[in-house]
């Protein structure tokens, strides 16, 4: 037993360590004012004229504005077609060209990004050419790129969610006589919203992280903000970068704290609620 | 329902019924009235919501992720061109009713003969399967141990795993630099400590793209081996040891073979992606040796080969259907037995 406590302690201690330390070092390194990055000046240091120098560059601000678009405009498209496509797997039973379905919602999961990017280019360039649509590149065929590999993500999560629930209720709504569009909006979906906001706040991430499709896919004058960072990474660790990865980390994770600890409450309530109609019908 | 008189055709008399709530029903008649006749007729006869609803994440996935391939694959067989896009059509309408298709093998074996590009295939695969080996002995110990915890811990250890993989990707590729180069913190603080005189050498060799890799898949691998481990009954363990199993027996002999498809989905979760992986490589990683990724980019990028970067890419793709098949298998038999 005593072995077993000690092995669990080391193995996650490890892990984790492994995990955060670069992102705490990354985090330290933001306050110092030497431009050597990693060589600690103790005599300036701590110092925020990073994050100053971070407010007045236009292009990072222009960039970062252009990526919460387009990951906002990415994460609601995802969760539109990735719920379509979780519901029609999970719920429609065997259809036409379900095993084809069923395999382009998993092969972008784990698809190399450089394909995925090329082959979309390749396309736009190719109906350009046919239609005259999109016509030249940039926010626009950027999300639609972002949309297709993320409504993946968002299929795997509705249709797991969906699968742990029987379909008992809805099944109970149709023999009420609800409609099939009815019951969908009066029950399926306030049982998946849990996995609903998750895929969307997940497409939202992979859209605001990618920099390899983007590249691909967009046009001049649209640099999203990987792609700016990429570039200037490219050259070597500045302190700038530092100061956005710091800014970055706190804004995810208090989103993604806050988010898990609402979704959390939301199942207690649901819970309670169940509980007390069932004392109620005894 | 009254209709203008001068409407030049009425829909078709069908069940309203039909295409669900009432309320979408004006839409639905627009549609019949604006359409040819023959395909509101079509409509009417064929469709249901069922395979409309059907119809709508098909239609996206076949436009935007199985025609590309096609694109793709078609482009492979042509030839560059110094034009706008560079690359010579297949089949060519000659004028006197003549028909001229081009298939061009030469961009294969091109790459077959070329040592840049089987070198870099090899490499590819060499750093993917290396990598993912190495997430596999972090991640297990990880989930296992997470697995054995109680609720509360359990979620807070999934929270902190998932936490960085919200943060940027490549911001935490990023972090390795300064952790890494001859400056960096790891050789400051050895060099401070003694232990070494000489900064080591640690940018741009295997060992960085291995860390880069490792570090940032390592989620991929334990969120898949920690469902499967968390879902393992107690009680077969409990049985082994009451049967005098030592410890090390009991998970040779159950936990290991139960936790099998949970080890192949985190192994193909990581050695696919990270077989074309272009971030990290050209962040972290040699010179000398490229990762086929990079190949691809540079080739169309800096070379605007368009034909040879689409040949790269076939050959990727054919590299990987069946590590990709196994995952899809998977992946739907997880769903399907979740139910």
């Amino acid at each position: 037993m005593k072995r077993r406590r000690i092995f669990q302690a080391v193995a996650l201690t490890v892990g984790f360590a492994f995990l955060y330390a670069p992102i705490l070092s990354m985090m330290f390194f933001s306050f110092n004012n030497s431009r050597l990055v990693t060589v600690w000046d103790a005599a300036n240091s701590p110092t925020l004229k990073w994050y100053v120098a971070l407010f007045r560059n236009e292009q990072i601000l222009d960039a970062a504005w252009l990526s919460v678009e387009i990951g906002a405009m990415t994460a609601t498209g995802a969760v539109f077609f990735g719920t379509l496509a979780g519901m029609v797997l999970a719920r429609f039973g065997p259809f036409r060209g379900r095993t084809l379905l069923s395999g382009m919602t998993t092969a972008p999961l784990v698809m190399p990004e450089v394909i995925t990017g090329l082959s979309l280019l390749l396309l736009f360039v190719a109906m350009e050419q046919a239609i005259g649509w999109p016509a030249g590149r940039g926010a626009l065929t950027i999300t639609i790129a972002h949309i297709t590999f993320t409504m993946a993500y968002v299929t795997v999560i509705v249709q797991s969610r969906l699968a742990g629930f029987d379909d008992s209720l809805e099944e109970a709504a149709m023999d009420l006589g609800a409609r099939p569009a009815r019951v969908f909006f009066r029950i399926t979906l306030p049982l998946i919203m849990p996995a609903i906001v998750s895929g969307w706040l997940l497409a939202f991430t992979l859209s605001w992280d990618d920099v390899v499709i983007s590249q691909f896919v967009a046009g001049p004058g649209s640099s999203t903000l990987p792609m700016v960072i990429f570039s200037k990474v490219r050259l070597g660790v500045s302190p700038d970068v530092n100061a956005l990865a710091t800014l970055l980390v706190i804004v995810v994770a208090s989103i993604v704290i806050a988010g898990t600890l609402w979704m959390r409450r939301q199942e207690r309530l649901r819970d309670r609620e169940t509980r007390l109609a069932l004392a109620e019908n005894k | 329902m009254s209709r203008s008189p001068v409407s030049p055709r009425s829909p078709p008399a069908v069940s309203r019924t039909r295409f669900g709530a009432g309320r979408m029903w004006p839409l639905w008649e627009w549609l019949f009235r604006i359409a040819p006749p023959s395909w509101s007729e079509y409509v009417l006869r064929h469709w249901s919501g069922r395979k409309v609803v059907i119809a709508i994440p098909w239609v996206w996935l076949g436009l935007f992720f199985l025609v590309p391939f096609l694109i793709v694959f078609k482009i492979s067989f042509s030839e560059v061109r110094i034009a706008m896009p560079p690359y010579a059509p297949l089949i060519e309408w000659l004028g006197d009713q003549a028909l001229q298709l081009r298939l061009n093998l030469a961009n294969y074996t091109f790459l077959l003969t070329d040592d840049l590009y089987v070198s870099s295939y090899l490499y590819s695969i060499k750093v993917a399967a290396v990598s993912s080996l190495w997430c596999l002995a972090i991640g297990y110990p990880m989930a296992y141990a997470m697995a054995r915890c109680t609720q509360t811990w359990r979620n807070l250890f999934l929270l902190l795993v998932m936490l960085p993989s919200f943060t940027s990707f490549l911001l935490r590729v990023y972090a390795w630099i300064g952790l890494l180069k001859n400056n960096g913190v790891i050789n400051n603080v050895l060099m401070a400590l003694g232990v070494i005189n000489e900064p080591i050498t640690m940018m741009q060799t295997d060992f960085a793209v291995y860390v880069g890799i490792v570090y940032s898949y390592l989620p991929f691998m334990i969120l898949p081996l920690y469902n499967n481990l968390e879902k393992h009954d107690p009680a077969l363990l409990e049985a082994a040891a009451d049967l005098g199993a030592r410890p090390v027996t009991t998970f040779l002999r159950i936990t290991l073979p139960l936790s099998l498809d949970g080890i192949v989905a985190g192994l193909l979760l990581v050695f696919i992606p990270a077989v074309g992986e272009f971030v990290i490589p050209s962040l972290l990683g040699r010179t000398d040796q490229l990762m086929i990724g990079r190949v691809l980019t540079d080739e169309f990028f800096s070379n605007r080969d368009w034909p040879v970067a689409s040949a790269v890419a076939i050959v990727m793709l054919l590299l990987l259907v069946l590590p990709i098949m196994i995952f899809q298998r998977y992946q739907t038999r997880e769903l399907e037995r979740r139910r």
